[in-house]
Formats: structure tokens, sequence, C-alpha cells
């Protein structure tokens, strides 16, 4: 297989004018050079965020750059044939190193930039990052030296994803080892951008550089493909990994703050996640979803037993008020489903964006001025007890075998179990009678009816399942931020959770895929915490995130391919559905 | 039924006995569609009343599925996202229970149900022919394979009546006979057709009984000689078969309809066009001797269109 691809050496003549031979040890050299040039102090002053100013010891940005450079360096050897490599890029084909030269390249010169920027002047860095910087563009041009095997396609021939060769089937065992070594990897990647510090928004913006380019590249080398076919086979094992993954992550943290970013992330995703039943699977475009979390929050926060709650004598334990903040959600679903879902389309949207701003005026009113007093307006219920379960304060930190989980690791787990039913109730109700129901109302609403399918009463249930699955979101977030207000219930505001950017994580990840919804609301709750100084430009920034989504990626970054590549012995009719992988998510990704 | 100003169906009266195969033809614009749509219950009728088994329907597509009378669309709907195992599961919506809570509780009731389910559905799909394509998405079907898995899907809702919406549309030969004889298996299986189609050859070879329609009017009905012999479904639709003979008594009547309406072979589709046609044929309402076992007469009312489909 490779061996075909290998051939046409001359025919297709990269745009740089070198011969072969001297290209791939360009590669490497450059490759080389860079990971060496991490270890050198690419500035004077410890002021730049990450102090990248040791001698022998990469930190922040340069740690990114190592990573690159180690990446270009073993797809630059997978050029040579080295044995063992050649699984790494089955199609031997050349974009996967030029991805991984333009991640260095980046990464090194938007460090030189922005330090020179940054601390003023070109005076400010060091020996090292002018090697950092040169050796860095070396993997580039010899990448683009390369023969690459569609000849004349110029510069488009290094970003188109090669056809891939049919992989070699390799033992169950094998397969899940792939599978912990992927979640591993998932995690550290993870793990590292969160726990980037918020004022460090340079190192951010090169961590993001280099995922995006290491992740374009993965995807042209075809292993996520390979990685996505191979964890459809094991879904349960791969989903188990995933949440010890999850429980794992408190205890490499030493800080509860990234804790709580966790937490956030987590109730976001969840939201998203109820959400995308109501968008994805049954195809009701909802612009005022996030009231539903907000009514589970008030729920919660009403029957706390804070002393500021109307009923401040009802204390509920948490399965009680989690089963009312439930309720609760679920009756104003149905209340607002009820009159609203006999319109399709565009109409709907514009009513449920109607009734999502009625729930925050309304709760803003109920201040015992305007109307009675049963939320106190926009003070809001504040002092909100921290939750006891069976005699575990979820207030205090834990010592657990010799780490220490502070109280937001503590809110980390019990979110993770509320994700995990999520989830469940997600893939479950998605593979049954009822969602497919959803799915042919989202298909074909006539078609549907047609067959029998009461549609009223099946985007009905969808609605009140998604605003229950809030609800139940809504009643941990009032407890995990000790305070309940009208504020962040709104349609589009800077910050999650918004209905715009509940909608946005769904569309953006991928609609109707559990993983969809997860990734979306991770990268759309990161981004704007980690890059503080976008503040003021962020509604724009998000809006222009949206714009190159729609363009390049309209299906989100997880595309639903309907259990496809599952049973892909069947070929050539499925091939309109490769499309879905190949052009840059890159751009959306960056953007967002 | 009418559409504000306009009356697209009028008074037809129709009959379906179980095991029968009827046809219905007529000029494009005629109201054929508009007539299933208003059994189904995509529409709901201005005036008259659709009844099955003796029992009167509600206009609801949803009831009248599940009451037993499934149909097929002109222009292909399937879930086109969806695989050809799940477009045949969803047809079996009605007849299965299964909610919400079973669903996500998973009891062994719930996987039973699933079990027969697909298992009913892959039955199906082998009676069609397209149990080899299970996995594939429904767009990426071939276009006669898709129409195939539309009658498929329309199956699983166990009817008694199914309504095929011009099921041949778009088909070369071959594909129209192998669809001609999974018609004659549905009928063998108990199941009575009420079939549109424009290709003669096809409804004169398959049907017991065909009723023509025209400007929403029930112009005859009758076996197919009847039909055929019918000198104003000739003039209004069918066509003449040869060029000769305009001195024929129907010379003026067959010529005014020619000269609006578009003709074509006898065995081809013979498209009529609407308003010319239309005029024609309101005169010749008055005569109508269509009359055959089973045809509740007219009630008078302006619009009364009553299926009998009587499975067993």
């Amino acid at each position: 297989m490779t061996d075909t691809t290998k051939t046409p050496a001359g025919t297709g003549r990269g745009p740089i004018p070198l011969p072969t031979a001297l290209a791939r040890p360009l590669i490497a050299v450059g490759a080389v050079a860079t990971i060496a040039s991490t270890f050198l102090s690419w500035t004077w002053t410890p002021d730049f965020p990450g102090d990248l100013t040791v001698y022998g010891y990469p930190a922040g940005l340069q740690i990114l750059a190592l990573v690159a450079g180690a990446l270009t360096l073993l797809f630059a050897l997978n050029q040579w044939n080295v044995k063992g490599l050649r699984w790494l890029n089955p199609s031997n084909a050349t974009s996967p190193v030029f991805l991984t030269a333009m991640s260095a390249f980046t990464v090194c010169w938007f460090t030189g930039i922005a330090i020179t920027v940054d601390l003023g002047g070109l005076v400010n860095l060091d020996p090292g990052a002018y090697v950092a910087m040169v050796a860095s563009a070396l993997p580039v041009l010899g990448a683009l030296a390369l023969p690459h095997p569609a000849p004349g396609t110029g510069l488009r021939g290094y970003l188109t994803k090669p056809q891939q060769p049919r992989p070699r089937g390799i033992t169950p065992i094998a397969e899940r080892g792939i599978i912990t070594a992927g979640t591993a990897i998932a995690l550290i990647a993870f793990t590292y951008g969160i726990g980037i510090d918020n004022d460090a928004s340079e190192t951010f913006i090169g961590y993001l550089l280099l995922v995006v380019f290491a992740a374009w590249g993965l995807i042209h080398t075809g292993l996520v493909d390979r990685y996505a076919t191979i964890s459809a086979q094991h879904k349960g094992f791969a989903a188990a990994l995933a949440f010890v993954a999850a429980v794992i992550f408190p205890f490499t943290q030493s800080d509860d703050h990234n804790a709580n970013v966790g937490v956030n992330i987590l109730i976001f995703a969840t939201v998203a996640l109820g959400l995308n039943i109501v968008v994805g699977l049954t195809g009701l475009l909802d612009l005022g979803y996030v009231a539903f979390l907000g009514v589970g929050a008030y729920a919660a926060a009403l029957v706390s037993g804070s002393e500021y709650s109307r009923f401040s004598g009802v204390h509920f334990p948490f399965w009680a008020a989690a089963l009312t903040g439930m309720a609760a959600s679920l009756v104003f679903g149905v209340l607002i489903g009820a009159p609203t879902l006999r319109l399709r389309g565009d109409y709907l949207a514009i009513v449920t964006l109607g009734f999502g701003e009625i729930f925050r005026i309304t709760v803003n009113n109920l201040d015992g001025d305007s109307g009675p007093n049963i939320t106190r307006g926009p003070n809001g219920i504040t002092q909100i007890p921290d939750l006891n379960i069976l005699g575990f304060n979820l207030g205090e930190a834990h010592d657990i075998g010799g780490f220490t989980l502070g109280r937001f690791a503590n809110y980390l787990f019990l979110m993770l179990i509320v994700t995990a039913i999520v989830v469940l109730v997600f893939t479950r109700a998605a593979d049954s009678r009822i969602g497919r129901s959803w799915i042919a109302i989202r298909e074909d609403e006539t078609a549907a009816t047609a067959m029998g399918i009461n549609g009223f009463r099946v985007k009905l249930i969808a609605f009140a399942l998604g605003a229950s699955l809030a609800g139940l979101a809504g009643t941990v977030m009032a407890h995990v931020n000790y305070s309940v207000n009208p504020q962040p219930y709104q349609f589009a505001g800077a910050a999650p959770p918004n209905s715009a950017f509940l909608l946005a994580a769904v569309v953006l990840g991928g609609m109707g895929t559990v993983s969809g919804p997860l990734l979306g609301a991770s990268v759309l709750y990161l981004v704007p915490e980690k890059l503080q100084f976008l503040q003021n430009y962020e509604l724009f920034a998000f809006g222009i995130a949206l714009v190159l989504l729609m363009r390049f990626r309209p299906e989100g970054i997880i595309a639903n391919r309907r259990r496809q590549l599952e049973f892909h012995e069947i070929d050539q009719l499925d091939v309109p559905e490769q499309k879905t992988l190949t052009d840059e998510p890159a751009v959306t990704k960056a953007g967002a | 039924m009418r559409f504000g100003g306009l009356t697209a169906v009028r008074s037809v009266d129709f009959t379906v006995n179980s095991g029968e195969i009827v046809g219905l033809i007529g000029p494009n614009g005629a109201g054929k569609t508009t007539f299933f749509n208003c059994l189904t219950g995509l529409y709901v009728p201005t005036e008259g009343t659709v009844a099955y088994q003796g029992k009167v329907l509600p206009p609801k597509p949803h009831l009248v599925t599940q009451a037993g009378i499934a149909r097929t669309f002109q222009n292909i709907r399937l879930f086109a996202n969806m695989t050809v195992l799940e477009n045949v599961l969803v047809g079996r919506h009605t007849r299965t229970k299964e909610g919400l809570w079973s669903a996500l509780l998973r009891g062994p009731g719930f996987r039973k149900a699933e079990r027969d389910s697909e298992a009913k559905a892959m039955e199906l799909l082998a009676f069609v022919g397209l149990d080899a394509k299970r996995d594939h998405l429904a767009r990426n079907l071939p276009y006669g394979e898709q129409r195939k898995l539309e009658i498929a899907r329309a199956l699983a809702s166990e009817p008694g009546l199914l309504l095929l919406d011009e099921p041949t549309a778009g088909m070369n030969p071959q594909e129209t006979r192998t669809t001609e004889e999974l018609v004659f298996a549905i009928r063998d299986k108990g199941i009575a057709v009420l079939v549109i189609e424009h290709d003669m050859r096809f409804i004169f070879n398959l049907c017991d009984r065909v009723a023509v329609l025209v400007q929403g009017e029930k112009l005859v009905e009758g076996t197919s000689d009847v039909v055929q012999a019918d000198e104003r479904v000739v003039a209004a639709y069918l066509g003449e078969p040869f060029e000769g003979d305009p001195g024929e008594a129907e010379a003026a009547e067959v010529e005014a309809a020619e000269a609006a309406a578009e003709t074509a072979d006898a065995d081809d589709t013979a498209d009529a066009d609407d308003s010319g046609a239309a005029d024609d044929i309101a005169d010749s309402d008055s005569r109508s001797d269509a009359d055959t076992s089973g045809v509740a007469d007219s009630t008078g009312e302006e619009n009364d269109s009553t299926t009998k489909g009587e499975a067993q």
C-alpha cells in the first residue's frame, strides 16, 4: 500500500526546488534543533508569562515548542521509512509532516513575536529564541520541498487529506490499549490546557496553535478516523475510561481553581447535552434554553435552606432538591412547549427566545416590589449552604490517599455523576423507539407523522426531557456558586452559560453526538476564561468563529456519522460521507 | 377539499375492498395527491369524511396510520440521514409501545420489543430486497431502491390499505416490472392497494379497478376495459392512439380536448393541461355513469371523500 504512494517522486514536485535527499534531513535537523532550542533561554526577563529564561529547563511555551518539534521529528523519521514508525502515517502522505512542522513554526514564531511586542523590542529576545525561530522554519521549508502524492495541486496539495489504505486488523486487547493511550493523551492535553495560568494568554494561544495543527496533522494521517472506529467498537470501554480519566483529573491538580473550571465546564456541557436532545436529535431550535437551567437553579435555591430563600425553613436533602429542580424545569418545559411546539422552524425559535427572556424578566420582578417576593429580584438568593450527602460535606476539603481534594473537587465528582447520568439518558433515549421518532421528525416531520408518529407528543417529550436535564444541572450549579441571580440566564452574554453559548456548544461540537457538546462546551468555556484580554471583543470573536464554522465545517467538530464507520464493509455508496473530515477543522477551532 | 376559492377535490366517493388493487389516474393537477392527502389526514377535508372498516377517521395523520392506512409520497420522503433499517423501524412506531421510561431503564421487555421490531423490519427489507443494505444511509441508496424502501417503511406499520403515490415515477421499464411484482406480492399478503400512477401499462396490468379523476371530480370508475373504452377518459387523459378518424361522432369533443391537452401514446403518460381539459370535463360530468360495486352515491355535498377500505 505504501509502495504505490511513495513512487511518484518526480511527478509531484514541491513548490520549493530542493532535492528530496536534502529535504528529509532538513526537516529532521530543523526538528532536532527546535527541540534543542527549547532548552535555551528565550528571553532575559521572567516578566514574560511562563518564565522562558532558564537554561536546560523548558517551560510554558517552550514545552509546547518541544512537543511540536518532537511530533515533527516523528513524522520526519516516518518519511524516511524508519522501521516501527510506519503505523504513524499509513498512507505516507506529506501533509502530516507539513502540518506538524507548521505547529512548531507557529508556536516558535508566535512566541518570538509575542516577546518582542509584550516587552517592547527585539532586544528582549535571547539567542535561544532566534535559534528556535530559525530551526522551526527549516522543517516547513523541507516539507514544502517534499514530493507530494497529488501532483499539480500546488500548495493545496499539502492540505488535502490523502486516501487511506485499509487498516490491518489488530487484536481487541491492542485496541483497548490504544483507547487507553488515547484517553491518557487527551487527559494530559486537557489538563495542561486547563492548568495554564489565566494571566498567561500567550501560553494558551500557543497551546491552541499546537493543538489545532497537531490535531489537523493527526486527522490527515488517518489515525483519528481509525481511533474513532476502534472506540466505536468498544463504546462501553471507551466511555468508562473517559469517566475514569475525569475522576483522575482533580488528583492531578494542586489548585482548587482548576477544579472550579472543571465543574463549570461540566455544568455547561451537561446543559448542552440536554439541549442536544432538543436541537440535535429532534431538530427544534430552542433559543431560550438557559431558562430551564435557571428554573432548576432557583428551585434548588428555594429549598436549600438558605436564609435568603422565601422558604428559608425548608431544607431538602440533595436528592429531593435535585428532583424538585428537575420537576420544576419539567413543568416549565411542558408549559412553554405545549403552546409553542405546534410551530415549526423559525417561528419556534422566536417564541422560545421570547419565553427565555420572559423567565429572566419575571425572576427579576418577583422581588416584593413589582410582584410577590419569591426570588428577591436582582439580588438573587444568596448564601446557599453547601451540600451534605450522606454525611459527606462537599464544602470542606478532604484528604484522600495523600491528595487534598478541595470544595470544587468534591463538586466536580458530584457533577461527574450527574454528567454520567445525563450521558446515559441521552444515549439510551437516542437509541430507542422514541429516539428514532425524534430523528424522524428532524429529518421530515410530514413523513414522520404519516408513519404514525404523534409529532406534538413526541416533540413535547423531547422538550420536557431536555428541560429536566438542564434543571438537574441547575440544582448543582446553585450550590456550587453559593447563589442564584437572574443575570446569567440571558440570551447572549460574554460568558457561558447563556442560550447563545449553549447552542454554539452544540453546533460547534457536533449536533446529535455525545462527545460533541462535551468538547464544544470545553472549548467555549476555556477560551474566554484563558484569553481574558479578549473580553471586550468576545462576542465579536464569537460571531466570527460561528461564521467560519458554518463556512468550513457546518457539521461541527465531531460529525455524527450515524454509526456508519462501524460497519465499513460497504464502501462505494458511503463515500459522500467521507467528506466530513477533510476541510480545515482547525480554522474554526482556532477562531472559537 | 377547497383551498380558498379553488376546489381541488369535489365529491369523490370511493371504496376500496380488501385484497384489491385499485388505480387512480388522471391528468396532472386533477387532485389525485390532494385526495391522498385528505385520506391520510395531512389535509383536513373541508367537507366529507374518511372511513376505514366502517369507522370514521379523524383527520390526523398519525391516527390514520394507526388505524391501518399507510402511504408513500410522490416525491420520495425518506428520513435521509437514517439507515435503511432505522427507516423501517420508524415505520413500526404505531405497532410498538415502548415509551421513554422503558428506553431509559432498558428492561427485558424493551429489549424483546426492540429485537422483535428489528426482526420484523428485516423481514420487510428482505421482502423488498433491501436486506443487504440495512446499514446504508437512506440518502445513499439509488433512486429505485429508495422507492422500495419507502414501500417497506409504509408496510412496517402493518396497514390494511396501502396508498402508493406514483411508485414507478422515474423508473425504467425493468424496474417498473419489479415494482409491479412487488405490488402483487403486497396484495397477496391481503393488503388492499390504492395506487396513483401515470404509467398506463402498469395501471392496466395491475389494477382490478381504475378510477379516473379529472379536475377534482371522479369521471369514471371500473375495470380497465371500461375505463379504456370510455371516450371522455380518452378525451381528457388517455388520448387517441392513432391520428386517424377525425369524423367520429365525438370529434368535436376530442378536438377540444386535444387542443388543450398534450397527448401522447395511449400506452404512455399523457399529461393533459389542467385548464383546457377541465372545461371539457365539466359538462361531461352530468352524464357520469361510472358505477362499480361498493361506490357510495354522491351525497350532493360539495365534497365528500369516502374511503371504505375493508381489510380483514
